[in-house]
Order: structure tokens, then C-alpha cells, then sequence
């Protein structure tokens, strides 16, 4: 693998006067509302890590005055740190004067803001060209790149607009045009869709995910929707009063929450499009092989208590199920290897990428549990009712959202 | 018995202690200003009325429209009629001056006190100090300074008329929305680029009300100025009064009304669309609806639809 972009570190932001005494309070465990109590001081991010890969969508998530617009400042230093370091490209931002830290953000890291922060007295071109003219790039090259930009989020035609004649959704495009002309490898997204009504919001969820394969940026993305992050995000840190409480991907965060304040968001989640196949998937108890003796066979299946069992053959392809009656039969007529007559075609497959909605109509019907099965037809395993309806049904046992 | 404290003889000693001093300080700010106020007061006077009336009203029609227009004509050859025209215009030089050297110490000013906040707490209380003493207090001292005539009148304005154009300079910049401050800065620019670029285009509404303001009250101070010499309106209505004179009383305080209400709906267009530009804007946004053709929907009805407006978080 290679190294990451961006690598944060104990990041720590306290606002207010008495910052020493804040983060000592806050080594010792003390929560925000502990440590402001005794120094009116604010704990706004604490001893936050992480990294972020090339090409990886990174998603902070938490609730309002969790630390994320806080946490996405640090990273470019629009706020300066406490504690901690970021690093971009494996250089310490906090080491760089000011001079070369204006250089990073015109050109490594560009930022799209939850309100737009268009220049309302420039044009929709201007705007989008707006890092190109602070580095000073000749007007033409300005104007290529804006362009370049506003094609790619689709809104050339309205380049001599100003931005309060657009829409929201529109001027979000230019938004993200302005973070795109610059061409820089990390976009910082402190909840750029959270103004915009739910449609227009699928619409720019939907660019994001094409510009992210066409350019694979490194992102990191600020949302306190949790199906938001599910549907972007590669890995997801839930970020609480300023600390993390976890990091890990969509699925594996809806199967164990940490603490009821992610199973609390986890709720608000339809996890039957969330979760897959792949996550839901057990190690089959049992599994026979083309010619095995049928009466041990039988025997097997009487120890786990089921009534049908894969036969997989040499290439772990399923040949079909071996039912307890026909093994039975193949006992008494005496036959000593499991072969096609005592298989039958009792049961379904599916992808490991299928989420838990295009398959639920098939649990249950089958005397095997279904099998997820990779392209070439090999089984990886499979997913029994009942662990589909745990994961469905897990709620959060306390601290619910009314 | 609490002991007298002799502060007014320690401003006193200060002043004869600064003439002392620095004297040629004193005199050089007394030239400048009165060639300053002689200078335009000869341009304003020596041509025909007609020609500044012209002027006047051709800038109302351009950049308020035809109704301060019409008003700017009447209010003007009133007072030619009224035989004020040569006082008007010398108490016009006087404001405009004072308005522009106000101007230009506030703004800067504000900009400093928005930036750095050890200088906007240094700062208010003297204008704190500045808008709440009474306007004759600053007289005596003025004329020690700069004697009498119209230079102390000049200066006692300036120094009324600042501070509105350093707290509406400091609230406008201040109130410009931080994420578009932010997102200049995180772009790259310098500290000065996102003072031009950003946070001076977007206080100019506000920046513009603080010169309206300088000019007003620079106007409000012209018969305190006609105490202390300044010919023109001031000079005017003092007359008036010291001799019991009521009708040339009212007709010096008409023309300072009539001089205020054109140089106020005048100056408040300033940072808001003029009358040309709002027609430049409306033609260049044909030419541009034009040339891509018929499709391009109406420009207004479409602009920002309220659907969109930020929801609350
Ligand atoms: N400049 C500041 N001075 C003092 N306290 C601040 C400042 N900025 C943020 N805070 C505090 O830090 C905490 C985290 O704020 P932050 O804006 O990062 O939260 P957030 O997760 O982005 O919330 P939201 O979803 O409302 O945007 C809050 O308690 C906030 O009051
Ligand atoms: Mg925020």
C-alpha cells in the first residue's frame, strides 16, 4: 500500500484562555463539559488520528457541536492546532511558515464550504478560477481551468452569472468547481450537502461519486447524515464531544456499534441497503464433497441438527444439496460415494455485494441457508435467517433520539 | 473636602505646551486646510450658478434617477433666489472638505480596528470620548490652535465626523460572512489580498453609510463653524441670530436643509446599484440571454429558488 496522503495524529483544539490547563484536564479523561466547567475553556477536538489513503473518501461524522468543522479547519489550519500534527504528503503542516502553508492550500488542499463562501461580487467563472488568480496564473490559464472545472460539474453555460442567480444546488457545483480548478490531491468537505433540499442533494451525491472515479481525489468528507456517509464513504469516524469514539467502514460500524451514541445514528439507518451479503456472511457449519460416503455424510448432518447440506466439488463449486431422505436411500440401496442422483437443486445463491434487500425473499425457504457465492460459482459462505435478523433488529439498548 | 483636581489647567498647560513646541505643525495644518477650502470654494463660485446646477442634477439623474433630479433643480434655484447661492456654495466646500480628510483618517481606521482587535480597543473609547463631548468644547481649543476663521471650524468637523466613518468601517468588515473570509484563506490568499479582494468589496454598503454619516454630520457642524468665523451658511444664521434677524435666519437655515437632503440621498447611493449601472447590468444580461439563444429562462424568476434556502442544522 502505498503511503497515506494525510496523517493526523493526537490532533487537539481548545478554544479559549486557559488552553494549558484544558489539555491537562483533558489527558486526565475529563469530558468537554467537565473541562469547560473548570476552565471555561472549550474542548472542541481531542486527540483525534487517523489516515487517509490515496483516492479514499473519508467521512467525520457526529452530531451538531461534535468537533467536525472544527477537525476539517485543523487539517488546513485555518485553525491552528493545540496539540497534534497533520501531515499532508508526509510534511508536518505545523512546521511550514506562513508563506509555504498558503502554498499547500492554493495547491495540495482545497475546501468546499457548507454555505457555498462564493464571492457574491464575482462571477461564477471568477469564482471557479479563484485559486488559479491567487497563485497568480495568467488570465488565460485562469480562465481554461475555470472552465475546465465548471464543465466538469456542469454549470460552462452559466459562467457569466453571479452567484446569488443560482440556485443552491448550483452553487454548490460551483463550490466544488472552485476545489476541482485548483487541481490540488485533498478535498475538504465540511457538510457541503447539508443546505440542500433532499433531491438536489441525491443529484450532488450522485457528482461527487463520478468525479471521485474520474479523478479519485482524496477526500474528507463532514456530514451528520448517516446515510450520507454510507452511501460515500469508504471509512467512517464518528466523531463525539471532540473524540473518537469509532473508526471503520459503513457496514462494519451498522453490525457493532460502539456505544449507543453510534447505534443511536445507526438507527436512522435502512440497513437493509446497507448491509450486504458479505457482511451477513457465516462459515457454513457443514459442507460435503462429491464423493463422500453418504452414510457419513447423514451422520454429520444428524450432529449439527439440519436436514440438507452443500456438496461442493474439487473446485469448491456447488454441485447441489445433499437432502437427509435421499441419503438415507443411498445408504440402504448401498451406494458408497455421494454422486448426482442423491443431489437436488433446493436452494439459492447470491453476490457478497448484494445488500440485504434483494435477497431477503429468499431466506428461509430453502433446507440450506443461502449461499454467497463469488463470480466463478464458488461458495464463500452463507447467511442464515437468523443473522439477518439479528443485524435488522439490532437497536441500541439506551440513550435513544426521540 | 475632596481636594479640587486642576484638570482643565492641565489640558490648558498641555495646549500652550504643544504651541509652544510644535508650532510649524500647527501653521502647516492651517495652510493646507485653508488652501484646501479656498480652493474649492473659488471653483464652486466663479462660474455662472447655472453650471454647478446642471452638474448637480445630471449627477442625481445618473445616479439616483429623475426624482432627485427634479429636486436637486428646485432645491438649487431656490436658493439662488434666496441670494444664499455664493454661502451655499462656500459652506459646500467646507463640508466636502472636512468629509473627505474625515473620510479618509475613519476608513482607514476602521479597516485597523477590524483587523486588529488591541486597536479597536484602543480606539473606542476615544471616539466614545469624541461623539459624546459637546461641540464647544472643541472650539476653544480649535481656535487656540488655528485661530479663527475657517480652519478651526474645518477641524472641529473633521474630528465630529469621524467616528461614525471608523464604526460602521469596523462593523461592515467585521460583518462580512466568515466562511467566504475562510474560504479565501484556505485557498491560499494573502491577509492583504482577502482585505481587498473580499472583506472591503463586501463591507462597501456599510463602509459607504459611514461616509453618508461623516458627510452629514460634517454638514450638522457648519453654524457651529460660522461661530468661529467660517463665511458661508453658518455665518449666515449667526448674523441672524445676533441681530434678531428671523426671516435671514430662516432662509440660511432653509438652504442648510435643502443642502443636507441633496448631499444625503446622493451619498446614500453610494455602494448600492446607481441608476447606470442597474441599466448596464440589465442590458449586458439581454445580450448575454442573446447570444445563448432562446432558452435561456427569464433572469430573475429563476434566481435562487427559496427551496434551496440553507436548512437550519
Ligand atoms: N471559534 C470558537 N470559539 C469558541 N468555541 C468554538 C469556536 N468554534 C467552535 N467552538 C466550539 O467547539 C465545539 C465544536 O464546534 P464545531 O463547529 O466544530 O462543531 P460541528 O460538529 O461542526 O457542529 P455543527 O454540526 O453544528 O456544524 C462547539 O462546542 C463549539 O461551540
Ligand atoms: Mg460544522
Amino acid at each position: 500500500m502505498t503511503s497515506p496522503v494525510l496523517r493526523v495524529s493526537g490532533l487537539t483544539k481548545v478554544f479559549g484562555a486557559r488552553e494549558r490547563e484544558a489539555l491537562r484536564l483533558a489527558a486526565e479523561g475529563l469530558g468537554r463539559d467537565e473541562v469547560y466547567r473548570r476552565t471555561q475553556s472549550t474542548l472542541a477536538v481531542h486527540d483525534v488520528s487517523f489516515e487517509v489513503a490515496r483516492g479514499e473518501l473519508f467521512v467525520v461524522m457526529g452530531l451538531s457541536g461534535s468537533g467536525k468543522s472544527t477537525l476539517v479547519r485543523l487539517l488546513n489550519r485555518l485553525i491552528e492546532p493545540s496539540a497534534g500534527t497533520v501531515e499532508v504528503d508526509g510534511r508536518d503542516l505545523r512546521a511550514l511558515d506562513d508563506a509555504e502553508l498558503r502554498r499547500v492550500r492554493n495547491q495540495k488542499i482545497s475546501m468546499v464550504f457548507q454555505h457555498f463562501a462564493l464571492l457574491p461580487h464575482r462571477t461564477v467563472r471568477e469564482n471557479a478560477g479563484y485559486a488559479l488568480k491567487v497563485r497568480g496564473a495568467r488570465v488565460t490559464e485562469q480562465r481554461e481551468r475555470a472552465d475546465w472545472a465548471l464543465e466538469t460539474v456542469g454549470l460552462l453555460d452559466r459562467a457569466d452569472a453571479r452567484p446569488d442567480e443560482l440556485s443552491g444546488g448550483m452553487r454548490q457545483r460551483v463550490g466544488l468547481a472552485r476545489a476541482l480548478a485548483a487541481d490540488s490531491e485533498v478535498l475538504l468537505m465540511d457538510e457541503p450537502f447539508s443546505a440542500l433540499d433532499p433531491l438536489i442533494r441525491r443529484d450532488m451525491q450522485d457528482l461527487l461519486e463520478r468525479l471521485q472515479s474520474e479523478l479519485s481525489k482524496t477526500i474528507v468528507f463532514i456530514t451528520h447524515d448517516l446515510n450520507e456517509a454510507m452511501r460515500l464513504g469508504d471509512r467512517i469516524l464518528m466523531l463525539k464531544d471532540g473524540r473518537t469514539v469509532q473508526l471503520g467502514t459503513g457496514p462494519e460500524i451498522i453490525a457493532a456499534p460502539a456505544d449507543a451514541y453510534v447505534a443511536d445514528f445507526t438507527s436512522d439507518v435502512d440497513r437493509t441497503r446497507v448491509l450486504t451479503a458479505g457482511d451477513l456472511l457465516r462459515e457454513p457449519r457443514l459442507t460435503a464433497r462429491l464423493g463422500d460416503a453418504p452414510g457419513d455424510v447423514l451422520r454429520a448432518l444428524g450432529a449439527v441438527e439440519a436436514n440438507g447440506v452443500y456438496v461442493l466439488d474439487d473446485g469448491r463449486r456447488i454441485a447441489g444439496v445433499a437432502r437427509d431422505h435421499l441419503l438415507a436411500r443411498a445408504v440402504q440401496e448401498g451406494r458408497a460415494a455421494l454422486g448426482p442422483q442423491e443431489l437436488v437443486t433446493d436452494f439459492a445463491t447470491i453476490a457478497a455485494d448484494r445488500p440485504v434487500v434483494e435477497f431477503v425473499h429468499l431466506l428461509g425457504r430453502h433446507p440450506v441457508p443461502l449461499g454467497v457465492v463469488d463470480d466463478d460459482g464458488r461458495l464463500l459462505g452463507v447467511v442464515p435467517r437468523a443473522a439477518v435478523l439479528d443485524a435488522l433488529s439490532a437497536v441500541p439498548v439506551t440513550g435513544r433520539r426521540s | 473636602m475632596i481636594p479640587h483636581v486642576p484638570l482643565g489647567q492641565w489640558v490648558s498647560d498641555l495646549i500652550d505646551w504643544l504651541l509652544a513646541t510644535v508650532p510649524w505643525l500647527f501653521d502647516g495644518i492651517s495652510s493646507v486646510m485653508q488652501v484646501l477650502v479656498d480652493g474649492l470654494t473659488d471653483a464652486l463660485v466663479s462660474p455662472p450658478p447655472v453650471v454647478w446646477i446642471v452638474v448637480a442634477t445630471v449627477l442625481a439623474l445618473l445616479l439616483r434617477g429623475p426624482w432627485l433630479a427634479l429636486y436637486t433643480l428646485l432645491a438649487f434655484l431656490l436658493v439662488v433666489s434666496l441670494e444664499l447661492w455664493v454661502e451655499t456654495m462656500q459652506t459646500l466646500a467646507l463640508v466636502l472638505v472636512a468629509a473627505v480628510i474625515a473620510a479618509a483618517i475613519g476608513v482607514p481606521l476602521g479597516i485597523l480596528a477590524a483587523r486588529h482587535r488591541a486597536v479597536s480597543v484602543a480606539v473606542r473609547p476615544v471616539l466614545d470620548f469624541m461623539q459624546t463631548t459637546p461641540v464647544f468644547v472643541y472650539l476653544a481649543p480649535a481656535v487656540f490652535f488655528f485661530g479663527v476663521g475657517v480652519v478651526p471650524g474645518v477641524v472641529a468637523t473633521i474630528l465630529f465626523a469621524i467616528p461614525p466613518g471608523v464604526r460602521l468601517t469596523e462593523l461592515g468588515i467585521r460583518q462580512v460572512d466568515r466562511e467566504v473570509v475562510e474560504a479565501a484563506q484556505a485557498f491560499g490568499a494573502r491577509p492583504g489580498q482577502v482585505l481587498r479582494e473580499v472583506q472591503l468589496p463586501l463591507a462597501l454598503p456599510s463602509i459607504m453609510a459611514g461616509v453618508n454619516q461623516v458627510i452629514m454630520l460634517a454638514l450638522s457642524m457648519v453654524v457651529t463653524a460660522g461661530l468661529l468665523g467660517a463665511a458661508g451658511l453658518g455665518a449666515v444664521v449667526v448674523r441672524a441670530v445676533t441681530q434678531l434677524d428671523v426671516a435671514s435666519g430662516v432662509e440660511g437655515g432653509l438652504a442648510v436643509v435643502l443642502l443636507a437632503i441633496f448631499l444625503d440621498r446622493l451619498t446614500a447611493s453610494f455602494g448600492h446599484p446607481t441608476a447606470v449601472s442597474r441599466l448596464l447590468r440589465a442590458r449586458t444580461r439581454r445580450a448575454a440571454a442573446g447570444a445563448a439563444g432562446p432558452v435561456v429562462p427569464a433572469p430573475r424568476s429563476e434566481a435562487a429558488a427559496p427551496a434551496e434556502a440553507p436548512a437550519s442544522r
